[in-house]
């Protein structure tokens, strides 16, 4: 096992390899011009052109690409072309906020769907099953963003409940923090609720076809421990796997929800650096995000010897 | 029982001391959503509004414009102007102070107008002008000239981007093409840096030590009294949720409220929208000089006959309350607006502009039009003026992309095949298009002149007679004959004009009508 975790995070460095000529190449070879949108509306192409130098964009894009690999390499990711702060240090203060939002949501989203999935496993066929499907179905096809204005105008506008935006980091208080995070969490948990409570279901209507259950139900054993503790259990491989693939796309979806809900994570910086062209802050993020996709996954992998001892690596 | 009994006792106590004792003063606390982020600091190195408005939160300038345009004295305490008109001498007031406490100089200010006057292009031409600027004494200096210009009053008061705020000399001694570092200013607010957070918020707070000039506050003149302790600017990107967190209280005041909701602000008991007459903008098509078809001044006429102002107007603000047809190449309600060789143009008549097109040879070569999708405000413009066009002859490649493509594809001279471009519409803030010299689209100096290029000796000779002349009633008139050579030459085409109502609660009171979003006067009564 060892060995295995070894050869995959060797092997994690040409994925990130590809990864950064990848975003490199992107960003350089899009019509676009950081120096032209920092200039302003006012500037002269000498201007531009002066800006342009100061950054560096001038150079040669080869030599650009090199001279960012090898700080990268030493750990600087550079300064952003805009804030005037190293990108280390603005992914620094933003981390907060997502990790935050990325918990919350993952820890909603497991404690709703896994006993909905199971639930409607149960009860196959039946009007609760049709429920949760349906649910299922709507929580995939509804955009993020129609969730999120749904969910503000039901309980911040109309009830009152809870403020329409904003962070508070936990430094300032516990409460606050986790009053702000409750509408961005339930928001972005929807989709991943719909896709765990699906999967959950599926996993778990086919063990409970087994030979197993069978043989656990005509002991008399509880029915929540056949389902919790034999179904379930038997039924988590697939069920870990889309919790997993689940976490990695949080990426996408912070992205919007914490435009929707300003609030000051990586997804927003992101976003800002996008519309801004800020080379090295998008860079960085994305090299960040794609190295956390890569772990996730790996952490996956390795889980799968804990629930299944069948599995080897 | 007895640990636990003094436990309750001493608890007693404290809660009892802390209602015995005296409240805390509330601080007041403006939160306020602009129309952007805040992300760079230096309201010299770039011509971004938000930097502005950012600078006019804690630098001062030495001249100001009140409401009605006319030029007052700010930092200034008084100036003279030499009976030949080749030299002024300006006196700053006593007591000004920078934010680290230290007295503001002569040479801060010199210092500062240099630096300023190496970016903006009014500035630039002032100092064609300027023979020597130096300091009599700490709060005396002299601007000495080659030969008379209007250009030093009107730069030193300027309402927009770049505006000449005065820094300290060690800071303004930076190097233009650099970004400042140090952001001492001697404005109404402190600007407080450890808590800056781009993407979140950006803090300012009151400087106890601002010395407000005693008339009332008028514009960006007046005394700049500042009624709350602290204001944050909130970096709220989503235009619902401004207006939710308005209507929510969240926040106090939002600076660009977009206009699709503002039926919904109005609706809402506890915001009031306020339109300053001021704050107006201006739409502008802008051809490229460099490239076929528009090479050819003739060709670029007809388009002052295929458009029509309210078409462009109704396609983007779409309310009538917050729109203005005005063909005044310089902003109409203003000192230097004028009809003047309009009488015809910009009423969609296309017969007109085909017969112009036949007229001037024109060959059916494609206008490659470039289409911002992602601003709102600019998004139907290009759709309009494709329509209008198509209308009028033209053979019309719309090409749609974001604002910052736009930005970047608009900098190239290349032609049109090979990544170029034919034509773009964007808007003006009216502070910045109110004369012959600060309009950057009117500036025809080839390569000296913005995206476009346009290459005319007799604009330029016109813009050049403008920055000599110091009587505003001849002033007026060159204005007018710049406004007739923009015609004829057709560097730009002003396609109507906007304002953008600012929403704020109804216990946000004193906001002031101006050109720019400025803060002090605001306060939050009860």
């Amino acid at each position: 096992m060892y060995g295995y975790l070894f050869r995959r995070l060797l092997g994690t460095i040409p994925v990130m390899l590809v990864v950064a000529v990848f975003i490199f190449l992107m960003l350089r070879l899009t019509p676009s011009d950081p120096a032209a949108i920092i200039a302003g509306d006012n500037a002269t192409t000498e201007q531009v052109a002066q800006i342009r130098g100061q950054l560096g964009l001038n150079r040669p894009m080869i030599e650009q690409f090199f001279i960012w690999s090898g700080n990268v390499l030493s750990g600087d990711f550079g300064e952003s072309f805009f804030f005037k702060k190293t990108v280390a240090a603005l992914i620094g203060e933003r981390i907060e906020p997502t990790l935050s939002l990325a918990l919350f949501t993952i820890l909603i989203a497991v404690l709703v769907a896994v006993p909905l999935g199971v639930l409607a496993a149960h009860r196959h066929g039946s009007w609760i099953d049709r429920i949760v499907m349906g649910f299922s179905v709507l929580g995939f096809s509804v955009p993020v963003f129609v969730v999120g204005y749904l969910l503000i105008y039901l309980f911040a506008i109309w009830l009152n409940w809870l403020p329409v935006q904003g962070y508070q980091r936990i430094a300032e208080g516990v409460g606050g923090w986790m009053q702000r995070l409750i509408l961005p969490s339930l928001t972005l948990s929807v989709i991943y609720i719909a896709l765990i409570a699906r999967m959950t279901r599926t996993s778990v209507l086919e063990v409970l076809s087994e030979d197993y259950i069978r043989t656990a139900r005509a002991k008399g054993q509880n029915e929540r421990v056949v389902l919790f503790r034999h179904a379930l259990r038997n039924a988590a491989v697939p069920i870990v796997t889309v919790i997993g693939l689940g976490v990695a796309l949080l990426i996408g979806g912070v992205v919007v929800t914490e435009s929707v809900f300003t609030i000051p994570g990586l997804g927003r910086l992101t976003v800002d650096a996008v519309l801004a062209r800020d080379y090295p802050t998008i860079q960085a993020v994305i090299l960040l995000f794609s190295f956390v996709y890569v772990m996730i996954n790996l952490a996956v992998d390795m889980l799968y010897t804990l629930l299944d001892p069948r599995i080897r690596y | 029982m007895k640990m636990l009994r003094k436990a309750i006792l001493a608890a007693a106590c404290t809660a009892g001391l802390a209602i015995a004792a005296p409240p805390a003063v509330a601080q007041t606390t403006l939160r306020v959503v602009m129309h952007s982020d805040l992300k760079i600091l230096d309201p010299i190195w770039t011509t971004a509004y938000i930097v502005r408005n950012h600078g006019y939160m804690i630098y001062d300038t030495l001249l100001a414009q009140d409401e009605k345009g006319a030029i007052k004295l700010q930092m200034v305490e008084k100036y003279e102007t030499a009976p030949d008109n080749k030299s002024y001498t300006f006196t700053l007031r006593d007591g000004l102070l920078w934010h680290d406490g230290q007295p503001v100089t002569s040479e801060d200010c010199i210092a500062s107008i240099k630096r300023w006057a190496v970016k903006d292009s009014l500035g630039q031409k002032m100092m064609t002008f300027v023979d020597s600027i130096a300091a009599v004494d700490a709060r005396t200096f002299t601007i000495k000239l080659k030969e008379p210009t209007g250009l030093v009053l009107l730069g030193l008061s300027k309402p927009s981007s770049n505006v000449p705020f005065m820094m300290p000399k060690r800071v303004a001694d930076t190097d233009p093409n650099k970004q400042i570092e140090d952001f001492t200013g001697s404005g109404p607010f402190v600007f407080v840096k450890d808590e800056w957070k781009p993407g979140d918020k950006t803090v300012y707070v009151k400087f106890g030590k601002y010395k407000p000039r005693a008339e009332p506050a008028s514009g960006l003149a007046g005394g700049k009294v500042v009624k709350v302790d602290r204001v944050e600017w909130r970096a709220i990107s989503d235009a619902q949720q401004t207006v939710n967190a308005l209507s929510k209280g969240e926040i106090d005041f939002v600076e660009a409220p977009s206009h699709d909701l503002l039926p919904t602000l109005k609706k809402d008991p506890n915001v009031t929208v306020f339109v300053s007459p001021l704050a107006k903008n201006q739409y502008v098509f802008r051809p490229n000089t460099l490239h076929k078809p528009f090479d050819n001044p003739k060709i670029r006429h007809a388009l002052w006959y295929a458009f029509n102002q309210e078409d462009f107007l109704m396609a983007t603000i779409g309310d009538e309350n917050y729109i203005k047809p005005c063909k005044a190449l310089f902003i109409c309600d203003t000192p230097l607006a004028s009809t003047k060789g309009t009488d015809g143009l910009l009423t969609s008549n296309a017969k007109k502009a085909q017969e112009l097109l036949k007229e001037a040879g024109y060959d059916g070569t494609p206008v490659l039009l470039m289409h911002s999708t992602d601003l709102k405000v600019l998004t139907n413009l290009a759709p309009v003026a494709k329509s209008l066009m198509e209308k009028a002859g033209f053979k019309v490649d719309m090409q749609s992309m974001d604002w910052q493509t736009l930005v970047a594809r608009r900098a190239k001279k290349d032609p049109p095949s090979a990544g170029g471009w034919n034509a773009f519409l964007t808007s003006w803030v009216a502070a910045d298009v109110m004369n012959p010299i600060s309009t950057a689209y009117v500036n025809a100096g080839c390569d000296k002149a913005s995206f476009g290029w346009p290459c005319d000796e007799k604009l330029e000779k016109l813009r050049d007679d403008f920055a000599r002349e110091t009587d505003p009633a001849k002033q007026k008139a060159i204005a007018e004959a710049v406004q007739l050579r923009v015609i004829e030459y057709t560097p730009e085409i002003p396609v109507g004009e906007w304002v953008a109502p600012v929403a704020m609660r109804k216990n946000v009171k004193g906001y002031l009508t101006s050109p720019v979003p400025v803060l002090w006067n605001v306060e939050i009564t009860n």
